[in-house]
């Protein structure tokens, strides 16, 4: 019996987050429209472009090989599940062990190197720009986070995020510099990696600093659907991965009560809800860098990275 | 009884070799070649795996052959039979590939004769017990690639090659040479079981240390070493491409394994794992950078092995430190992810390397900038391809991510150790890891992204078939061990189990079979686990999940159009991104510090109807502060001395006793 409520809690978390993705989305750009003095679309928006985008017809470059339509089942699949291996109202879920915070990692890796792909496939000028900058990005990006995972997994004596989660909520932790330094290296990783201000625009097209977006161009109809959706998935799963190392507090246990549960998930929308707001209050307020400043942004997020770990390997107290 | 038998089907593999110079013009003698050298790997590789699934005990035999006093040695332990199974899978999957491929050879009897030979060479270096042998095997493994190399040797590119290669090879068997001096001792033991029983003093051991450091380091490509291998891999046929750089640098890290772990015995200082960890991190992310500003598919494939050798010394570096502190479970860890990453990048380079040979095949060029669009014509190829492009990626749920994983694993342990500079060493070890596996995935988007996708950059990519069935059963067969050894990965951890144990004084991982779902579990389960197969098992079911709801409820039409491109379809595939426009990004980063990367830019004025013009100058660091200041003064040198050529009978006289004097004085002051 509490195997079958396991295998529920954790089915329902997968769609959970499957649900609130495109709203986190909607959130963010309804709060930085308000935050311009404009009165914003509704709250409900992304799931209209969905519905909108999934019905109309696909129309696909002729160049464009099997691999274009594949990748976007491929992406959305492996995003899926690295968000569904994130802790988000319960720690210790019946599949956390599946992949560890490296694979997590490794996961968006995949959806990376086949979204870089789809970009390069069409032949056309535009992909080739966002696949190229994308992965140069990425370069920095996800040795940053290693780091920031080398940094955890130090403290806690794990590299499982369901295990990290339940040291951040019992052990006492307390202030510590390296936390501090990874929090930080985290945040910069996230925002590069969501393709936000200052590192990319979610916002534009027709623009020569454009990466993620570059890279999409082609798509169109169903498939631009579900890589919008994989984008919202991503979102979601940086806010979730920062509230559930760097604020824990309000997350239950596998196996509690149902009351256990709907506290947790009130927590994790609150704590969604302020992640948003402070994402959506930092895009208001910075300019957007050059490409190649990029490179000293994330060379700053993989210095910062480095620093918590090798802190820790100085002494555990730090 | 298996050992006589290993050792006759290599004699064989010679004796097919000759056969060849005889045969090799007649057109059928191809396929016999190829055919036999199949058969023979596969019973060779059935006999290895038996011998290390049973964790049978070493088996010995010595043969009268050789050195009088000595006699040949051999032996098949846990660790040999390994590397036999890495050897041979890779030598029967090439010789399958070759079945196709080796019908396209324009100059058969120079490939023909060296590769039966080459293999047969590569399985006696593993079974060979005494130093003469093993020598002796090493140095006819060095020439029958070296021969392979020069098959087209009327190309000046391959001569260069040849040559450097060639005095590569020569300072490494030197150096090993003198390695096994040293470590035969006052006695002149030659044997390995008499080696093994030999005390050294630390200096000493430390020196065969460095010899063997740059016996096998200078044969697996580790930086500074590594400048012959991109030049000397891609000139051979690419199927003795992809068992140059997927299985014979596999060899030379088994005779540093062998040297290091089994005959040095105990590591005695910890400083040896320090360097020779800091050497695999150097080594990582140089080659993968060298790989990312290279245009010609199979170069950069070859600085990718570069690469790779980087990751599986950090994993050694790690075991010797590991060792030098008596902290044997870790040390077994860092030893499996070494091992595992061995079986792993000798399976994906050589699949990439017959997918490169395909290609050529297909357009006889193996430049990038003038491929692309390959995926249309040649749809089988590039899908054996994507997937060993994206398992050297280290991506889940591919077999390269397990043992990045492991050696990360195997990092995360390491504060544990005592000393100060291992501490600092081993997180920025793991900081060049994560550089270089994010490197790599950005390296392999070029090399895959701009071959196979996009529009075709020359009419002979426009006009490629797809290849022959024996090159796409050999590609599929690489292609789907590489996804099972990543969803599997605790059956290959079980099996490298008693090579471990050899190497590391009995200690080895726990047994992965008996964990549920056959999860990855190489500590203990609440500090680590990894399972590949539901990773695969979830992705899957939620890529069928959104494709089955899509098509059923949603929109299930497709319309064909020109691309888009912001309104600028109908462009000219010239006007794709290239490899070089690809790695700019990366030159600008990181080539800019590494390579001294300079662009320059000659724009004609207004009205002017010339083509402007972009060059890229790149210089090598290696080469630039280490290989031509060395040529520059051994030139130097030998041009001052150049008179002695020139002296009268008497002068040579005088010469020859002032020598013996010093001689004498020497002996006398040393005694």
């Amino acid at each position: 019996m509490a195997l079958i409520t396991g295998y529920l809690v954790q089915g329902g978390q997968m769609l959970l987050i499957l649900l609130l993705a495109p709203l986190i989305t909607g959130w963010v750009r309804t709060l930085k429209a308000q935050l311009l003095c404009r009165r914003g679309p509704s709250l409900l928006q992304p799931y209209r472009d969905l519905r909108k985008l999934l019905r109309k017809d696909v129309v696909l470059a002729g160049s464009a090989s099997w691999l274009f339509r594949v990748a976007p089942y491929l992406i959305f699949a492996a995003i899926w599940v690295a968000a569904a291996l994130v802790p988000t109202f319960a720690s210790g879920l019946p599949f956390s062990w599946t992949a560890d915070l490296i694979a997590i990692v490794a996961l968006l890796g995949t959806a990376r190197f086949f979204l870089a792909l789809a970009g390069l496939d069409t032949g056309t000028s535009f992909g080739g720009i966002g696949a190229s900058r994308e992965m140069m990005i990425a370069s920095l990006a996800e040795p940053a986070m290693l780091m920031m995972v080398f940094t955890l997994s130090l403290l806690a004596g794990t590299t499982e995020l369901s295990a990290v989660a339940q040291f951040m909520l019992t052990a006492d932790v307390g202030l510590r510099v390296s936390l501090a330094l990874a929090l930080l290296a985290l945040v910069m990783v996230a925002i590069a990696e969501n393709a936000r201000i200052p590192v990319d625009n979610p916002a534009t097209h027709l623009e020569l600093t454009m990466v993620h977006e570059a890279m999409v161009l082609e798509y169109s109809g169903r498939h631009l659907a579900l890589i919008e959706l994989a984008a919202s998935l991503k979102l979601l799963l940086y806010l979730s991965l920062l509230s559930c190392i760097f604020v824990p507090w309000g997350m239950t246990t596998a196996g509690e009560d149902l009351t256990a549960y709907l506290t947790g998930i009130a927590a994790y929308l609150a704590k969604l809800g302020l992640g948003g707001f402070l994402l959506a209050l930092f895009e208001t307020g910075i300019a957007k860098m050059r490409v190649f400043r990029v490179d000293q942004f994330l060379g700053a997020a993989l210095m910062l990275g480095l620093l918590g770990a090798l802190l820790l390997f100085v002494s555990r107290s730090l | 009884m298996p050992l006589p038998l290993l050792l006759s089907l290599s004699m064989i593999l010679l004796a097919i070799g000759l056969y060849a110079i005889l045969a090799s013009r007649r057109a059928s003698c191809s396929r016999q070649i190829y055919g036999i050298s199949l058969v023979i790997c596969v019973i060779l590789l059935g006999m290895a795996l038996t011998h290390l699934l049973n964790a049978a005990a070493p088996v010995t035999l010595t043969l009268p052959l050789g050195l009088p006093w000595l006699g040949a040695h051999f032996r098949l332990d846990a660790l040999s039979a390994f590397f036999l199974i890495v050897v041979n899978l890779g030598g029967a999957v090439a010789s399958l590939f070759a079945l196709g491929y080796g019908q396209h050879e324009p100059a058969p009897g120079r490939v023909l004769p060296f590769y039966p030979a080459f293999l047969a060479d590569m399985n006696l270096v593993l079974l060979a017990d005494d130093a003469f042998t093993f020598l002796f095997a090493w140095e006819f493994m060095s020439l029958s690639s070296w021969a392979l190399v020069m098959a087209h040797h009327r190309e000046p590119a391959n001569a260069r090659a040849g040559y450097l290669y060639l005095v590569m090879a020569c300072l490494g068997t030197l150096a090993l040479l003198l390695a096994f001096g040293l470590l035969a001792g006052a006695n002149g033991g030659y044997d390995f079981a008499t080696i093994r029983t030999v005390e050294m003093t630390p200096g000493l051991a430390a020196l065969a240390l460095i010899l063997a450091l740059i016996g096998t380091g200078s044969k697996a490509g580790l930086v500074p070493l590594h400048v012959w291998l991109p030049l000397a891999h891609p000139a051979a046929p690419s199927h003795v491409s992809a068992l140059m750089s997927g299985v014979m640098t596999k060899v030379a890290v088994y005779g540093f394994i062998r040297i290091v772990f089994d005959l040095l015995g105990e590591p005695v200082a910890w400083w040896w794992g320090g360097l020779v960890l800091a050497l695999g991190g150097i080594t990582a992310v140089l080659g993968v950078l060298y790989a990312l500003m290279q245009h010609d598919l199979k170069r950069l494939l070859a600085y990718h092995t570069v690469e790779n050798i980087g990751i599986i010394f950090i994993g050694l570096g790690l075991a010797l430190a590991f060792q030098s502190n008596q902290m044997y479970a870790s040390a077994a860890l860092a030893l499996t992810a070494a091992l595992f990453h061995v079986l792993n990048h000798s399976l994906f380079k050589s699949l990439l390397f017959m997918g490169t040979g395909a290609v050529l095949t297909a357009t006889g060029e193996r430049d990038m900038e003038r491929l692309g669009g390959l995926i249309h014509p040649m749809p089988w190829t590039a899908l054996a391809f994507l997937i060993g492009a994206a398992a050297i990626s280290a991506l889940p749920p591919l077999n390269g991510f397990v043992s990045e994983w492991l050696t990360f694993q195997a990092i995360l342990l390491t504060p544990e150790l005592p000393q100060w500079l291992l501490k600092f060493l081993a997180p920025a070890a793991g900081a060049l890891l994560a550089l270089s596996a994010a490197l790599a995935a950005a390296c392999f988007v070029k090399a895959f992204g701009i071959t196979f996708l996009g529009r075709p950059r020359s009419p002979a990519a426009a006009k490629a078939q797809e290849t022959d069935r024996y090159s796409l059963a050999a590609l599929f067969s690489l292609a789907a061990l590489c996804l099972l050894a990543g969803i599997l990965p605790g059956l290959v951890v079980d099996g490298l189990s008693p090579a471990v144990g050899l190497l590391n004084g009995g200690a080895q991982l726990p047994a992965q079979q008996s964990q549920p779902w056959l999860t990855l579990v190489p500590v203990a389960d609440v500090k680590s686990s990894y399972n590949g197969l539901l990773v695969l098992l979830f992705m899957a079911l939620s890529g069928i999940f959104a494709a089955v709801s899509i098509h059923r409820f949603a929109s299930n039409s497709v319309r064909r159009s020109p691309a888009w491109d912001c309104g600028f379809p109908n462009a000219s595939p010239a006007a794709q991104y290239t490899a070089g426009s690809f790695a700019q990004p990366i030159r600008r980063v990181f080539g800019s510090v590494v390579f001294q990367a300079r662009e320059h830019v000659t724009m004609p004025p207004p009205g002017d109807g010339r083509a402007a013009q972009f060059a890229v100058q790149l210089r090598d660091p290696v080469w630039d502060c280490g290989y031509a200041p060395l040529t520059a003064a051994i030139i130097k040198i030998s041009t001052k001395l150049n008179y002695l050529q020139y002296l009268t009978i008497r002068q040579y006289l005088s010469l020859v006793f002032g020598a013996l004097v010093l001689l004498l004085l020497g002996i006398a002051l040393w005694r």
